[in-house]
């Protein structure tokens, strides 16, 4: 741990429960955003497939979160480590915080993420800890099947009409810049997997990554976009208003 | 040993084995609560019940991750097993190794299909679980739980849940 310019410690990434608390919190983040969508997705098939995928995300959350308390030996639940850490010390990549715009961004977003996903549960699932090799393993099957979907719409929506292929690519766009950061450090060895896929897929919907090298990132380090706080204050508000309280 | 397994002739010889073979019987029965037709060992989730320092841990493993009936599952182990004697009850979640649709036993594919349900299978063989034909098509992949996809037969025209192949 080293001291911050906010005065909160940056985790060092090297840290076993650091790694399980970033991965974790990617998921409790997407699960969160994803269940935004529900009641409002374009069709009932797609709300019921948002709501799948982000009780899957949520899912894959809660066994990181307990695992990592087990890890870390002190005592915190899956609750205390969901609910009860503010955003410096959430370490979710950018990606996942980004507001869910309209559906073609969500999508966008989906693909990239999945994508990244698929290559992170199958390293995982040889991983030497058999409690994080069995949530991979798992992880894995539901990431492959999420990245069927995502694939399918980016596609359909790049390849379909003037103003869904304007949408779509308005949203690889926006969203390129907060790709890089999944891949900081160790994570390196996911990206040519991840851009192979990526490229067919944009190259089969036809759209085009953007010239503009600008890349952001900090939000592995606890260093986030101003969308992460008013996210975990409306997830966290019951625990933060009401502390302990249980159902 | 197998979770269903009953005593049989020359296997028990004291009262806690009796105890644990009887509180395996009673964890191996509990069903899922959003396909009832399927105990615990039909889905292949129940992986061990011992006794361990007087108390009665059951172990079992998660199915999807986005499963919410797993939690349900826990409290049912617990309050079967509270009803039938067992007071100190832990319900252990082991995720390794992953469960997988395979792990479904034989009977509980054809409780499955008999369920109305499309047993786990690769999508060229899943068959209609009313007429048994075999040219259904996908309505969406994503259905009414996380282990559902939603198909319909193209001969009766029944639309039909499929148990994902997972």
């Amino acid at each position: 741990m080293s001291p911050s310019p906010l005065g909160a410690p940056t985790p060092d990434p090297g840290d076993r429960v650091t790694f399980l608390l970033a991965h974790a919190d990617d998921n409790m983040v997407l699960a969160q955003r994803l269940g935004e969508w529900i009641s409002k997705a374009p069709e009932l098939e797609e709300d019921i497939a948002l709501g799948n995928i982000a009780l899957d995300h949520l899912g894959v959350a809660r066994a990181l979160y307990t695992h990592a308390g087990e890890v870390e030996g002190l005592g915190r639940t899956e609750d205390d480590l969901a609910m009860r850490r503010s955003e410096r010390d959430f370490m979710s990549a950018l990606l996942v915080e980004q507001p869910n715009g309209d559906f073609a961004h969500t999508m966008v977003r989906a693909l990239f993420f999945d994508a990244y996903q698929v290559e992170l549960w199958a390293d995982l699932a040889d991983s030497v800890d058999p409690t994080l090799a069995g949530i991979a393993a798992r992880a894995l099957k539901e990431a492959r099947y999420h990245l069927r979907h995502s694939s399918a719409w980016v596609v359909r929506l790049g390849d379909g009409t003037g103003e869904s292929h304007r949408r779509a690519q308005d949203a690889v766009g926006a969203l390129w810049r907060y790709t890089a950061e999944l891949f900081e450090g160790d994570a390196d060895s996911y990206r040519s997997g991840w851009q192979k896929r990526i490229v067919e897929v944009l190259d089969e919907a036809d759209l085009i990554i953007p010239d503009d090298p600008y890349q952001r990132s900090g939000g592995r380090r606890g260093f986030h976009s101003e969308h992460l706080g008013h996210l975990l204050a409306e997830m966290q508000w019951m625990q933060r208003s009401y502390p302990g309280l249980e159902w | 040993m197998d979770a269903t397994q009953l005593p049989g002739p020359g296997m028990v010889t004291t009262t806690a084995e009796i105890g644990v073979l009887r509180a395996r019987q009673v964890a191996a029965s509990v069903v899922d609560p959003e396909i009832p037709v399927l105990s615990v060992a039909d889905l292949g989730i129940l992986r061990d019940v011992e006794v361990e320092d007087g108390r009665l841990r059951v172990t079992i493993t998660p199915t999807y991750s986005g499963c919410p009936a797993m939690r349900q599952i826990e409290d049912d182990l617990r309050l079967a097993l509270g009803a039938a004697g067992f007071d100190e009850v832990e319900v252990r979640m082991v995720h390794s190794p992953a469960w997988s649709s395979d792990w479904i036993t034989p009977e509980g594919r054809r409780k499955l299909a008999s369920f109305g349900i499309a047993p786990p299978g690769p999508m060229d063989d899943v068959l209609c679980p009313r007429c048994d034909s075999d040219s259904p098509r996908m309505v969406a992949r994503f259905g009414s739980t996380a282990c559902k996809a939603l198909m319909v037969c193209s001969a009766c025209g029944e639309p039909f849940d499929h148990f994902k192949e997972f």
